[in-house]
């Protein structure tokens, strides 16, 4: 355990009853009361997060805006001052390094939040890939927390801590303020699927932040604030059907494949991955990702292969009981010719080939 | 620290036996269904079934895992609990009572003394933490 990385909040977890589990190199908590207790609290209520193990780079200079639209599927270009992007980061075989939100501050500065695990080679894909660009990148991963807010109640919790209008920030647009007299960066984004605000701090306030996202939360209530660990963080942006790096897309899947053609601009000019890109959208899709629910009682798990007409044709990317919706569901790769609505397939859980059938997505929407 | 409960005998695999003469019933502790979280299926055998020492008999599947559940003696499975199809979280409420989970006629009464003791299984898990 001595080898596994820690976010400032780590104590602070220990202290809550996080149960602590190694995620990719990382200590971290699964849950705390309990993953459908804090996934439920989240979408009625709100929910509150540790994401400090994410990775940031700042990207600054004159050419910042150009070097990252070479890298990235998504067009950079069109990002207004503190607005954030989702986008990927692909090789030249247009497979996915990582997924990632770009937030431009101005025009020779970007902010690249990127995923734990895959932190060190993020940097080394995106340092290694500097030309004669004028920027400078600096990895800021060790020295930032993060911490989410998510849920109807975080727009509420979040105001009684900041002077900043928050109503001004729209979805997937943030502003630099201070949130309990604490320097932040805040951004109205997330990975559940709620509305919510993600912050950004200094890791010294990583604890007062934490703490004081509980007290204003009213932790302990009813119908208070809850902390979530990763496993209600899974279940809920599996319910939004959002993408997992390393489950929906990987190394071995590009954006086309996973549904993600809407962050592909392949338009904008050349960037790593566009052209096999293109010749894959010409081309057609073998496989696409779809959404599924299970009909025959059984779970179906991340991995467990998809079969139809007793063929195995695909397999299960990310597969769970989904505690708000109260049915088994899951994504999977399918050739394309199987991806429609209706379209009954099996899940081969342990041996058992169980029915089920594919469905839209994302299986839920919150109201606006 | 988890909940043992004196009257049973224990497996290593974090099952529970009470024995009444041939008869058996058999769920998992409380230990485990803390580790596994939210229970939210349970898949048991059939009435009639019979079973081997050792063999698994069914699945206990929380929201973030899937663990077997083995019979730690031999027998013919007599009742299976089937509220637990529509109840699986008694699991985490009362996984010694209303969430047993087979009840069997042992084949050789002789493999429930071999089991754990409480004071056996307490002592077990405590070298386990």
């Amino acid at each position: 355990m001595e080898d596994l990385k820690k976010t400032p909040l780590n104590r602070v977890h220990r202290e809550l009853g996080g149960r602590m589990v190694d995620f990719g190199g990382w200590d971290m908590p699964v849950q705390y009361s309990g993953v459908i207790a804090e996934h439920l609290r989240t979408r009625e209520h709100s929910g509150l997060f540790d994401v400090s193990h994410m990775g940031e780079f700042w990207v600054e200079g004159e050419d910042a805006i150009e070097f990252v639209n070479r890298l990235t599927t998504n067009d950079v270009a069109k990002l207004v001052d503190g607005q954030a992007q989702y986008s990927a980061l692909t090789r030249e075989n247009g497979t996915v390094v990582d997924d990632l939100l770009v937030y431009r501050f101005d025009q020779g500065k970007l902010l690249l939040v990127v995923n734990a695990s895959t932190t060190e080679k993020d940097w080394d894909w995106i340092t290694s890939h500097l030309k004669d660009e004028n920027i400078t990148l600096t990895n800021v991963s060790a020295d930032y927390c993060q911490i989410a807010v998510q849920g109807k109640d975080a727009l509420e919790i979040v105001r009684k801590l900041t002077e900043t209008n928050l109503d001004e920030i729209k979805y997937y647009h943030f502003t630099v303020g201070k949130v309990d007299g604490v320097d932040a960066i805040i951004s109205r984004t997330g990975y559940t699927g709620e509305d919510g605000f993600e912050v950004y701090a200094n890791k010294d306030y990583a604890e007062q932040l934490w703490n004081k996202f509980l007290e204003v939360g009213k932790f302990g209530d009813e119908n208070g604030i809850l902390p979530c660990g990763l496993a209600a963080r899974n279940t809920l942006r599996l319910e939004s059907a959002m993408s997992l790096y390393g489950h929906e897309i990987s190394d071995e899947i590009t954006p086309l494949e996973a549904n993600l053609g809407w962050i592909c601009k392949l338009n904008k000019g050349e960037f790593s991955g566009r052209e096999a890109l293109q010749k894959q959208k010409e081309s057609g899709l073998k496989r696409k990702l779809v959404g599924f629910e299970m009909k025959d009682r059984g779970i179906a798990r991340d991995d467990f292969d998809v079969y139809i007409n007793d063929k195995k044709v695909g397999f299960v990317t990310s597969g769970s009981p989904a505690p708000f919706l109260k049915k088994n569901i899951g994504l999977a790769f399918v050739p394309n010719e199987f991806a429609n609505i209706g379209q009954e397939i099996k899940i081969d859980v342990r041996g058992k080939h169980l029915a089920a059938e594919i469905v839209p997505t994302p299986f839920y929407k919150r109201e606006k | 620290m988890a909940n043992i409960l004196e009257n049973l005998r224990y497996s290593k695999d974090h099952e529970w036996v009470a024995v009444d003469g041939e008869k058996a019933t058999i769920g998992i502790t409380d230990y485990a269904q803390h580790s596994l979280g939210d229970v939210v299926y349970v898949e048991l055998p059939k009435v009639g079934d019979k079973l081997a020492a050792h063999d698994a008999f069914g699945s206990v599947e929380s929201v973030k895992a899937v663990s077997e559940i083995f019979t730690p003696i031999s027998g013919e499975v007599l009742e299976v609990n089937e509220s637990l199809n529509d109840a699986p979280e008694v699991v985490n409420n009362d996984s010694y009572g209303d969430a047993w989970m087979i009840k069997i006629k042992m084949d050789n009464t002789l493999e429930a003394d071999a089991l754990l003791s409480s004071a056996e299984y307490e002592e077990y898990l405590s070298n386990n933490e």
